[in-house]
């Protein structure tokens, strides 16, 4: 703080050659202040922090680069345009090695010791799970970009939220009639054996059965696991359609040896993208995969129909029309799901301005700030679609993707509607204390 | 999927569990059996091995054959003299002093793992196979009172996967007559019945040390060479080797290279069948199961001989 000057009385009165002199002087100075010291009008230019809570190793390390190019882009996005309130927006991030204990770890480092403003980007479910707990006694709004269904199902607090991602429950829910209509009734589920992987056999099979199907065996597959042709026989002869979906590193080498054990005779196949983000379809041994279909929350290669809002999320993150890296065709992006950080930090950026939020002490007006919206409309800020924000589940709801892999590519074949992934509300987050 | 065709298809991944398991306990064992030294960085040699063959796969950017073959050439040699070189600077240090050369490993262990973090990267990479066909596997069914063939759904292996169950059992061979047939072997063999010994007999037990180390490492190297192809390679892929290897070592007695390869078979081949038959996690909780009782009853393992 300065101290305050008063102009002694029987000293000489500042001539006006001074006066300009002192104003040239400032002007200089001004200009050479780095541009985060610019923001005008905010009654501090304190950077707004935003905890960014990455998988930058573990399992999730494939998924956590891709977040962190997207959290980058939005953020030198939103910095170009001002800032949030006026003030820059700044990333601290935080590696939690896709490990919950670390997790709550990394949630207690952003609110006590980097006095961040809020956390944000956890991706698997087990890590919100294990973080999101902490998040609530610290007041510390947090704000998941992982599908878990985990937030809408009440499980968690009134700091936690999800409103630039849709959760796994109404993804399946508007998968089944697809799967029932056009691939077939019986079907047996391939999926990683955590939260996540259960909610795709609890809410998958519900609403299979729904459509008049029936999921004739679940398969379980630890994340960590290696090889996989040893879960394969379980997989009964009069299966219709194989349902996978699998996660962490070894993902190629499971759909891999999907097609190996099938061979010529595979059936219908229905996948959730997540057994191949990060991974080139092109790689040797998917060459089987052509013909089967897949669920993207957003479609990675650019369609004919791309809107401009996609195309300028992908000039931005620097990613090129096939999804993989502009500066390498090899690095192969999570795209289906890395669009939730960039729309996540546009909430946030809304929620904060229309709260007026000034410092941690606006956390509380924060929350009621976003749980006040409903309409996320289609664009720059929402590239993905046009989205419907829950207040009272904290989550949002939007258009899902069926592509189909032809030649190599995975082209669009189906949308569903933002009310065909609607489900009753479980919880009401809005009646809890802040 | 019938009975028979399962426990097929179960057998032969096992197998190929086994093969891969028999060759990097072996390198545990050979180090602990001259040296006396429980190698807990073992993993993290194989997880190099791997993640060299990915890169020299790379490097070398031929055909997939020619690049695996180079690579199966230069990645044993190349971890080999990584663990020579740590033996001549950390572990002879130490004096092979039983409990700090556990303490140096685990400090090995983590350096390793976390310069590979460092370089390679968190993710998995895959490295081509230099050949993979599938080959299907008939099954035979009874009609009408005639024994017929028929191919079941799902009952098939990779040529590749055969190639790493040969070549585990060529290498095993070879390491077998180096060890009984060969000059080193005899060094070696001299070194573990009496160092001291050994040295008063004009034998450069340091450098043999080193060496057996640099062997030792190696085997997990080229074992990891050897099942990147099926796996990928990745930083964290050291630990279930070494939990496996350490359990194969124990059941086999410690040093004991038949008893190695034969609780790699038992251990390899139960874990593909359990894993198909049950979960992949009890298979687990049975051979961890299993080495409590050899430690309670038979301390020094299935074939190891009682040490004073």
């Amino acid at each position: 703080m300065t101290k305050s000057k008063t102009v002694p009385a029987t000293g000489a009165r500042p001539t006006r050659r001074d006066a300009l002199k002192t104003l040239a002087l400032g002007g200089a100075a001004a200009a050479t202040v780095p541009l985060w010291a610019r923001y005008a009008g905010a009654q501090t230019s304190e950077p707004i922090k935003v905890g960014f809570q990455v998988h930058r190793t573990g399992i999730g390390a494939a998924y956590g680069r891709w977040y962190d190019r997207t959290t980058s882009a939005a953020a030198a996005l939103i910095n170009e345009q001002g800032g949030i309130n006026g003030r820059p927006l700044e990333i601290v991030s935080e590696d939690d090695g896709t490990d919950p204990k670390r997790g709550a770890e990394v949630v207690e480092k952003f609110a006590t010791q980097h006095n961040c403003d809020i956390g944000f980007g956890t991706l698997f479910s087990h890590v919100v799970i294990g973080s999101a707990p902490r998040a609530g006694e610290l007041k510390l709004p947090y704000f998941v970009v992982s599908e878990g269904h985990h937030v809408a199902s009440g499980m968690l607090n009134r700091y936690t939220l999800q409103p630039g991602i849709t959760d796994v429950k109404s993804q399946v829910q508007a998968m089944a009639p697809f799967v029932a209509d056009n691939l077939g009734k019986k079907v047996t589920m391939i999926f990683p054996d955590f939260a996540f992987g259960h909610d795709h056999r609890d809410y998958f099979t519900a609403a299979i059965e729904a459509q008049g199907g029936e999921v004739l065996e679940h398969i379980a597959i630890p994340p960590t696991e290696t090889s996989f042709t040893k879960y394969f026989p379980k997989i009964p002869r009069d299966t219709e359609v194989i349902y996978h979906v699998m996660v962490g590193p070894a993902v190629l080498t499971f759909v891999k040896e999907l097609g190996e054990f099938f061979g010529p005779q595979r059936p219908e196949m229905f996948g959730f993208i997540d057994s191949l983000e990060a991974v080139d379809i092109g790689s040797p041994g998917l060459e089987f995969l052509d013909g089967t279909y897949f669920w993207e929350g957003n479609p990675r290669y650019a369609q004919d129909d791309q809107s401009d809002y996609d195309a300028f999320f992908r000039e931005r993150v620097g990613v090129d029309a096939n999804g993989a890296s502009i500066s390498d065709p090899k690095d192969v992006s999570t795209y289906a799901h890395m669009f939730g950080c960039w729309e996540t930090l546009h909430v946030v950026k809304a929620g904060m301005e229309s709260a007026g939020y000034q410092g941690p002490k606006d956390r509380a007006a924060l929350i009621e700030a976003v749980e006040a919206m409903t309409d996320l409309p289609h664009s720059n800020a929402h590239p993905q679609g046009a989205k419907i924000f829950n207040g009272k589940t904290h989550q949002v709801f939007g258009h899902q993707y069926i592509t189909k892999v032809v030649d190599g590519k995975l082209l669009l074949v189906h949308t569903t509607s933002i009310e065909d992934t609607f489900y009753p509300d479980e919880v009401d987050y809005t009646t809890q204390t802040l | 999927m019938d009975f028979g065709p399962y426990l097929m298809l179960a057998t032969l991944e096992g197998a190929v569990t086994a093969a891969v398991l028999a060759l990097t306990a072996s390198g545990l064992a050979l180090v602990f059996g001259v040296m006396r030294v429980v190698n807990v960085a073992h993993g993290e040699f194989f997880m190099l091995g791997s993640v060299l063959a990915w890169w020299v796969t790379q490097m070398v950017g031929d055909t997939a054959a020619v690049g695996f073959a180079v690579a199966l050439i230069v990645v044993p040699v190349l971890v080999g003299v990584l663990a020579a070189v740590t033996d001549m600077t950390v572990l002879k240090r130490i004096d092979y002093d039983p409990e700090r050369t556990i303490v140096a490993t685990i400090g090995i262990l983590y350096i390793l793992q976390q310069v590979t973090l460092m370089t390679y990267g968190p993710d998995a990479r895959p490295v081509s196979p230099p050949f993979n066909t599938r080959i299907a596997l008939p099954w035979f069914e009874f009609v009408d009172g005639k024994i017929g063939l028929y191919w079941p759904w799902g009952l098939s292996i990779t040529s590749y996967k055969l190639a790493v169950i040969g070549a585990a059992g060529v290498i095993l061979i070879a390491l077998w007559l180096v060890m009984t047939r060969s000059k080193l072997g005899l060094l070696m063999r001299a070194t573990e019945q009496d160092r001291d010994m050994a040295l008063a007999f004009g034998i450069p037990v340091e450098r043999i040390y080193a060496m057996v180390f640099g062997l030792g490492a190696a085997m997990a190297a080229l074992a990891a060479v050897l099942i990147v192809p099926i796996q990928q390679a990745h930083y964290l892929m050291g630990a279930d080797p070494l939990l496996l290897s350490f359990i194969v070592v124990i059941i086999g007695g410690l040093g004991s290279f038949p008893g190695t390869v034969l609780a790699a078979l038992l251990i390899g081949l139960s874990d593909g069948i359990i894993s198909v038959f049950f979960s992949p996690t009890l298979a687990k909780i049975l051979a961890t199961l299993v080495v409590a009782m050899v430690l309670v009853f038979r301390p020094q393992g299935l074939f190891g001989a009682k040490r004073t």
